[in-house]
């Protein structure tokens, strides 16, 4: 059984044309060798002046002809299907920002990895809120481009039960490497308890939930390690120097200042830090204190 | 053939000191002035390259941050396509070697040939300048994808006013290329009398004239939106990315034939001189170099199949890309029949060339594999297309380039270098370029994506071997280039024609005087390869 229902498609249209690669690979490299031994010099020393042949360059012509349409042929056989996800497929919203994946169900369950129930079509709404990503399941051999306002979607059917690797496969900057995810498939009723199960965030601080829906941790640390940005750890209080408007500047990090940054989030930038990368959030007022109150007790 | 013994000014001792250089018009000087500048730009992409593969010798961190080898790889893009592959055969060796294959003594426009080098000494100190100025060197990849390059602090504006200027330099170059094919063929000379390497040049002069003018404008839709913020491209501002990768790849897919003809004019040039007979199938070979041009206009939707194309879009690149197979096969074919019945002296020239051909097999064979769309869904943008466009452009192109160096170095500056050593260094190369490159093709079949500072375990083994045969290429690579540069200042004295061939250049002297020819050449009889001591087939 394959891992899913484009594996097929896929490699046969790969491993055809591989196959007749190698075969036209090996035979006119072997010609080519063999004619440069038998009519070296040494062998034969006079050349003949063979000026063409209409009758070859006509079988040269139509014998690849033949055979790239049905390379072509394969190809197309092999992707026709991708173009249009079944009616019956349940969807599942899929946002990538810059280092993240996040996969949200119809019910408000939201999770990190993708989990899937066996032989059932899955259709994916792919959504970026920053750059170019684009979601890659290699065993499945499928990928799709997420293009920040486009709506674009995939759809496939997990048919072996296991855990695969999600990739990005578009660059999208810093960590691209890092934006990892997986997708694991499931007998059906598992597939209903893992969904049904609540994400219990009542005992985490609202801030954090935020944080942790925003992304904020793939480029801010807690630990006071360098990442794409300034750690957390003991930054309510620090004094930093900051770049504005081409001339530094040092501040002291406080609630307003947090505020400012979230709200414009280009307007300023922490020197020794790329520029430009920090996304504009739509947090509301509140939201945002509850940030800051998360924020402020990171020390 | 008598050996001219009389004493006689080269264009070398024409003029002396450094500024009958930099403002020769001497379509050999300045021939010269871009073979030392891509040379070295070769260099140090070749460096980056290496720093690349160091990194990737671990999963995790080895040498550099992420954020460094992102600069890293998109330099590394950037120097190696825009200031050494596309520039590299038609600048270096069409500019020398176009005139005299034609017989005349300068190309069309020689004041606007040094202004074309001039632009591109201005463009790659834009390149160089990312280094100091800004944010440091553009981390978006060669291909500036937008929002991101909308987006980064690194200094994305001067990478693309580089390749801007660049864009240019290359125009210029086909422009005068195209007049001087028209207009200064020597009498007798017609369409069909001219060398290959001649017609895959006019061929790739269309390209550079018709296709650079759309990434110009692209680059330039770049720099307004960073700099005035027009809503172009990025979508937070009211533009559309994938109208820039289609504005993009409309050059940059007829670009790959900029730098692929050349180097097959290169190979239809060599086969036939060490095979002392006629080339197989001419008009096959020449008309196909237009064929290909022309085809290669239509065919840059397959550089976006994941982006969101319809089923019919696809469907109509997938199939025009696999036309463009056709009139490349032909060539191959015709090149392998040349070598039938001819008398073959083995020599460094004829080794490249051959080595182009298998290479460039292997670089165009997975470019099938990509041009059907099944597949190409699983491979795009993993390491399966790094192989592939390595195979293509260095394993094809730059193995041509390396070629023609040694094909026509006793014609550049009259001495012979070592071949033993050239053999060698040729030996290693063509090793040590596979064991970097295979793996790759491996690799993006497992599905590790391009443009990966860190990879999962499971791609170490190959990434290790890949890694392994960088040094290997790149221990070749400097063997090679100085043996050159000894022959070049002591080697021994070559004949005018140590190769035996009758295309005209072979009929001056070697280095040629400063006109390039003392008498008018006379044509071969009967076509530009009609060896007079081989026998005929009827
Ligand atoms: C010593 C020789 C070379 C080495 C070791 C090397 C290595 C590499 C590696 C490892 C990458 C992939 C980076 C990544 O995706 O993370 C790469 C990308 C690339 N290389 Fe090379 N390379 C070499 C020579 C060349 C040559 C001769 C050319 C062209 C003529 C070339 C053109 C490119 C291009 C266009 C890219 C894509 C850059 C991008 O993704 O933006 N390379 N090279
Ligand atoms: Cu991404």
């Amino acid at each position: 059984m394959y891992a899913s229902n484009f594996v097929e498609g896929v490699d046969f249209s790969l491993y055809f044309i591989l196959a007749i690669s190698v075969f036209f690979l090996v035979g006119i490299t072997a010609v080519m060798i063999y004619f440069l031994f038998r009519y070296s010099k040494k062998r034969n020393p006079v050349a003949t002046n063979i000026e063409g042949s209409w009758t070859l360059e006509i079988i040269w012509t139509v014998v690849p002809t033949i055979l790239v349409l049905l390379m072509f042929w394969y190809g197309w056989v092999g992707y026709r299907p991708m173009l249009t996800a079944p009616d019956d497929a349940m969807e599942i919203q899929a946002v990538g920002q810059m280092w993240k994946w996040t996969f949200n169900y119809d019910n408000g369950k939201s999770s990190d990895t993708l989990v899937i129930p066996i032989d059932k079509p899955i259709k994916l709404n792919l959504v970026s809120k920053d750059v170019l990503h684009s979601l890659y399941i290699p065993a499945f051999r499928l990928k799709q481009d997420v293009v920040p306002g486009k709506d674009f979607s995939m759809w496939f059917i997990g048919q072996k039960l296991g855990r695969y690797d999600i990739l990005c496969a578009e660059y999208c900057g810093q960590l691209h490497s890092y934006m990892l995810s997986s997708v694991t498939v499931v007998e059906n009723d598992k597939f209903n308890t893992w969904l049904a199960e609540k994400q219990d965030n009542s005992n985490e601080h609202p801030g954090l939930t935020l944080m942790k829906k925003n992304a904020c941790f793939s480029c801010h640390t807690t630990d006071g390690s360098r990442l794409v940005g300034p750690s957390f750890k003991g930054v309510v209080g620090r004094s930093e120097t900051i770049i504005v408007d081409g001339k530094e500047k040092t501040i002291t990090v406080d609630a307003d200042f947090i505020k400012h940054k979230l709200q414009n989030p280009l307007s300023s930038n922490v020197k020794g830090f790329q520029s430009g990368l920090m996304p504009k959030l739509p947090l509301s007022d509140d939201e945002i204190s509850h940030i800051i109150d998360y924020v402020s007790t990171i020390k | 053939m008598t050996v001219d013994t009389l004493p006689y000014t080269t264009f070398y001792k024409a003029k002396k000191g450094i500024i009958s250089w930099l403002f020769t018009l001497d379509h050999k000087r300045v021939a010269l002035l871009y073979l030392y500048s891509i040379i070295t730009f070769f260099l140090v992409g070749a460096s980056l390259g290496i720093l690349m593969r160091l990194e990737l010798f671990h999963p995790g961190k080895d040498i550099v941050e992420p954020h460094t080898y992102n600069q890293i790889f998109t330099l590394h893009g950037v120097i190696m396509i825009f200031l050494f592959i596309i520039p590299s055969i038609p600048a270096v060796f069409g500019n020398f070697f176009l005139p005299l294959l034609l017989g005349t003594d300068d190309v069309a426009f020689p004041r606007l040939n040094l202004f074309s080098f001039w632009l591109y000494a201005i463009g790659a100190l834009f390149a160089l300048g990312t280094l100091v100025f800004g944010d440091g060197p553009a981390d978006t990849g060669w291909t500036f994808y937008a929002p991101y390059s909308v987006r980064t602090g690194t200094n994305v504006t001067m990478s693309v006013v580089a390749a801007f200027v660049l864009g240019f330099s290359s125009i210029l170059t086909g422009l005068n290329f195209i007049v001087t094919i028209h207009r200064l063929r020597t009498p007798g000379m017609g369409f069909n009398q001219m060398p290959l390497f001649a017609w895959s040049l006019y061929a790739t002069s269309w390209i550079q004239l018709l296709a650079t003018p759309v990434i110009g404008i692209t680059l330039l839709m770049i720099v307004a939106e960073r700099v005035f913020g027009v809503g172009l491209f990025d979508p937070s501002i009211g533009g559309d990315p994938v109208l820039y990768q289609h504005m993009f790849w409309i050059y940059s897919h007829p670009a790959v034939y900029i730098m692929a003809l050349p180097a097959m004019g290169i190979v239809s040039e060599i086969i036939p001189t060490f095979a002392q007979r006629t080339i197989f199938g001419y008009k096959a070979i020449a008309y196909s170099s237009m064929a290909i041009a022309f085809i290669g206009y239509f065919v840059w939707g397959h550089h976006m199949f994941t982006s969101g194309m319809s089923g019919p879009a696809a469907y109509i690149f997938s199939i025009l890309t696999f036309l463009v197979a056709i009139p490349t096969s032909i060539k191959v074919f015709n090149w392998i029949a040349t070598l039938y019945k001819g008398s073959i002296n083995i020599d460094t020239p004829l080794l490249f060339a051959l080595a182009f051909i298998f290479n460039f097999l292997i670089g165009g064979l997975t470019g099938l594999v990509n041009g059907a769309l099944a597949a190409d869904i699983h491979l795009h943008d993993t390491y399966f297309v790094v192989g592939h466009l390595h195979y293509v452009m260095f394993g094809g192109t730059g193995f041509a380039f390396f070629g023609a160096l040694h094909y026509w170095f006793p014609k550049i500056w009259g001495k012979m270098y070592n071949k033993k050593v050239a053999n060698t260094a040729f030996a290693t190369l063509l090793i040590g370029f596979n064991i970097l490159y295979f793996p790759m093709i491996i690799l993006g079949i497992m599905g590790m994506p391009r443009r990966y500072y860190d990879y999962l375990p499971e791609f170490t083994f190959w990434n290790q071997v890949s890694t392994v045969g960088s040094w290997i290429t790149v221990s070749s690579l400097i063997v090679l280039i100085v043996n050159l540069f000894v022959a070049a200042r002591k080697g021994k004295k070559a004949p005018d024609n140590p190769w035996g061939g009758i295309t005209l250049e072979w009929q001056t002297k070697s280095p040629p005087p400063l006109e390039n020819f003392d008498k008018m050449p006379k044509i071969p009889e009967g076509g530009p390869y009609n060896y007079p001591n081989a026998k005929s087939s009827n």
